[in-house]
């Protein structure tokens, strides 16, 4: 086993009893991207010395023993949205290439505070807009079980660096999937939180009533860990929920006897490959071998959730990319007359075409005269998706469903048609709409040898229980330690 | 809605709206693209909404206020260090008033 092998609960273990040091893993993971970056990109920028003297910094303090946290000297990744002090953050778009934040994201300082190791910013869709990371400004990521494949998106960086053992775990953004359909398409375990239940201060803001953080892990244990470490509330942001944080490992036993598990019939009604339906199907039937119960339920705004997110997302990024005018950061055109022309070529020039199209139906969605027809339907809409929710909720403690319609696609398979780019977020976005804990974990393998991911969503602020069964599917499956191989000849 | 969804010379007001400008090629692209993804939003028109209350955040959004106490503050010239363009302490901008186009 390598070192760059490890999950963070492992490397703990060693760390702890000093069979080794923060520097030598953090050394042997820079090495590992440095020998895959070639073929996988999952990173805009690595900050090697500074990961090997925070390595260092970690090492020392832990000799002097004043290291208690679970995170001390561990490499980790950051998606390329949360600000980094004096670390470029570009949101992998063109408008912000060369933009140093004066500040951390409050998930940012909690990592610093705990001693993590920050090897570098992920790659991304722009802004976060898109499902397979091809519409970064900096060139697409690659799937590492398959190159010519998409690792999904839009934290595709983050997902494909854990995959591909270029970091021990990642933190990501999801607003409609953007952190569970990555973990999904790259076989690893990724979790979007309760909506308030992370700081958002500091994640460059998409769409402000979705977006949450959340971890990218290579096993669930590890997942908890990090959900701890970010969680709480946070005076810097307003939809910051004050609301008690729990040890997530803590719910890492207790297993799914009499858990009461609900499967949503709208999501298996049709254009679902059947290798997912197959393996979503038998994660099914093993949940209620080990004594949950296991019932139909019904969720009957599901098929209307994906057109009211993508009037609500675009509606709000059109509101929220209004500040990038060339002014106070970020690119500005060099040649223009006047300040109106000095606005339009700057935005022309900074955003590519997906957050152009995107900026487009959102300002003509909040445009007078369709206000009401587009945003006021699209919220109207949202509230039945989230009753919906609700009602499930009273007889049901999780529920059950995939991930994608699909395993990962090729890259350029569906840039050219945007309507079925955002159709491969259906199952993931009635959640943010909700504003529901969503969790994905392996469960299977399609016939070409692609990861399928099984989405688990639980109660608002219920992590702990989707964590449970996530640990319990887990301890049971071998899934989530296959690896893609990236060493042989063929690879 | 009717079928019509949204014309080309939509699409140029929308983009001057949104302060983009949009090549030939692009207006022809993105009004093609456009149509399509808000035809598929026609789809929203089968619910009958009329007694629905429109949700824009799914928890209670309320104004916060902090503690009128004195904080830190960034120096002028780390909050400057991103600027494109600056003088003497402030942010430079071309001129606005008497724009060719009138006032911003």
């Amino acid at each position: 086993m390598e070192l760059y092998q490890l999950t963070i609960h492992e490397l703990k273990q060693k760390l702890v009893r000093r069979e080794i040091s923060s520097l030598e893993v953090t050394e042997a993971v820079i090495d590992r991207i440095r020998r895959t970056e070639d073929r996988i990109h999952a990173y805009v920028t690595l900050t090697a010395e500074e990961a090997l003297a925070q390595a260092k910094r970690a090492d020392k303090a832990r000799s002097r023993g004043t290291i208690v946290s679970d995170l001390a000297g561990i490499p980790l990744a950051i998606k390329d949205i949360l600000c980094t002090r004096g670390v470029r953050t570009t949101c992998g778009s063109g408008i912000l290439a060369h933009y140093v934040p004066p500040y951390d994201a409050t998930v940012i300082r909690k990592l610093r505070e705990r001693g993590a190791v920050l090897l570098g910013k992920t790659n991304m869709d722009e802004f976060a807009m898109g499902s397979s990371t091809e519409n970064s400004w900096f060139g697409p990521t690659r799937n590492p079980w398959a190159v010519d494949h998409v690792p999904g998106g839009s934290s595709g960086g983050s997902a494909a660096a854990v995959a591909a053992d270029g970091c021990l775990g990642a933190l990501g953004s999801d607003t409609g999937g953007s952190i569970r359909q990555p973990a999904a398409f790259c076989g690893i375990v990724g979790l979007k939180p309760t909506y308030g239940r992370v700081s958002r201060y500091g994640l460059v803001a998409f769409a402000s009533s979705l977006d949450q953080v959340g971890p990218l892990a290579k096993d669930v244990e590890d997942c908890a860990i990090l959900m701890t470490a970010i969680s709480g509330f946070d005076p810097q942001d307003s939809t910051s929920v004050d609301v008690e944080v729990p040890d997530f490992r803590g719910a890492l036993v207790g297993g799914v006897e009499g858990m009461r598990i609900g499967i949503p019939k709208e999501y298996f009604l049709g254009g679902l490959d059947g290798d997912v339906e197959k393996a979503v199907q038998k994660s099914m039937r093993l949940f209620e071998q080990w004594g949950a119960v296991c019932r139909e339920i019904s969720l009957p705004h599901t098929d209307y959730a994906l057109a009211a997110y993508y009037i609500i997302c675009t509606a709000e990024a059109s509101s929220n990319l209004a500040r990038y005018d060339g002014v106070r950061y970020g690119h500005r055109s060099e040649d223009y007359s006047g300040i109106l022309d000095m606005y339009r070529k700057t935005r022309t020039e900074g955003f590519g075409p997906e957050v152009k199209r995107r900026i487009m139906l959102g300002t003509y969605a909040l445009s007078a005269g369709y206000y009401d027809a587009y945003y006021r339907k699209a919220a109207q809409v949202r509230t039945l998706v989230k009753h919906d929710f609700d009602k499930a909720f009273e007889d049901v403690d999780i529920i059950l469903t995939p991930i994608s319609p699909t395993p990962a696609f090729r890259l350029g398979e569906k840039t050219a048609d945007p309507l079925q780019m955002y159709l491969s977020d259906v199952f993931t976005i009635p959640i943010n709409m909700a504003g529901l804990p969503g969790m994905s974990i392996p469960c299977g393998f399609d016939r070409q040898g692609l990861p399928i991911g099984l989405q688990l969503v639980g109660k608002p602020f219920d992590e702990a229980t989707i964590i449970r069964a996530a640990q319990a599917f887990e301890q049971k499956t071998e899934f989530h330690r296959r690896r893609p191989d990236l060493d042989s000849a063929a690879g | 809605m009717g079928t019509a969804k949204i014309s080309q010379e939509d699409v140029r007001y929308v983009a001057k709206l949104a302060r983009l400008n949009l090549s030939a090629e692009d207006m022809e692209k993105f009004t093609l693209q456009l149509n399509s993804i808000l035809s598929y939003m026609d789809k929203l028109n089968e619910l009958d909404t009329s007694n629905v209350e429109p949700m824009s955040h799914v928890i209670d959004v309320y104004n916060v206020f902090r503690d009128d106490v004195v904080g830190e503050s960034f120096a002028r010239e780390v909050a400057l260090e991103n600027a494109p363009d600056r003088e003497q302490g402030f942010f430079k901008v071309p001129r606005i008033i008497g724009d060719e186009e009138g006032s911003v």
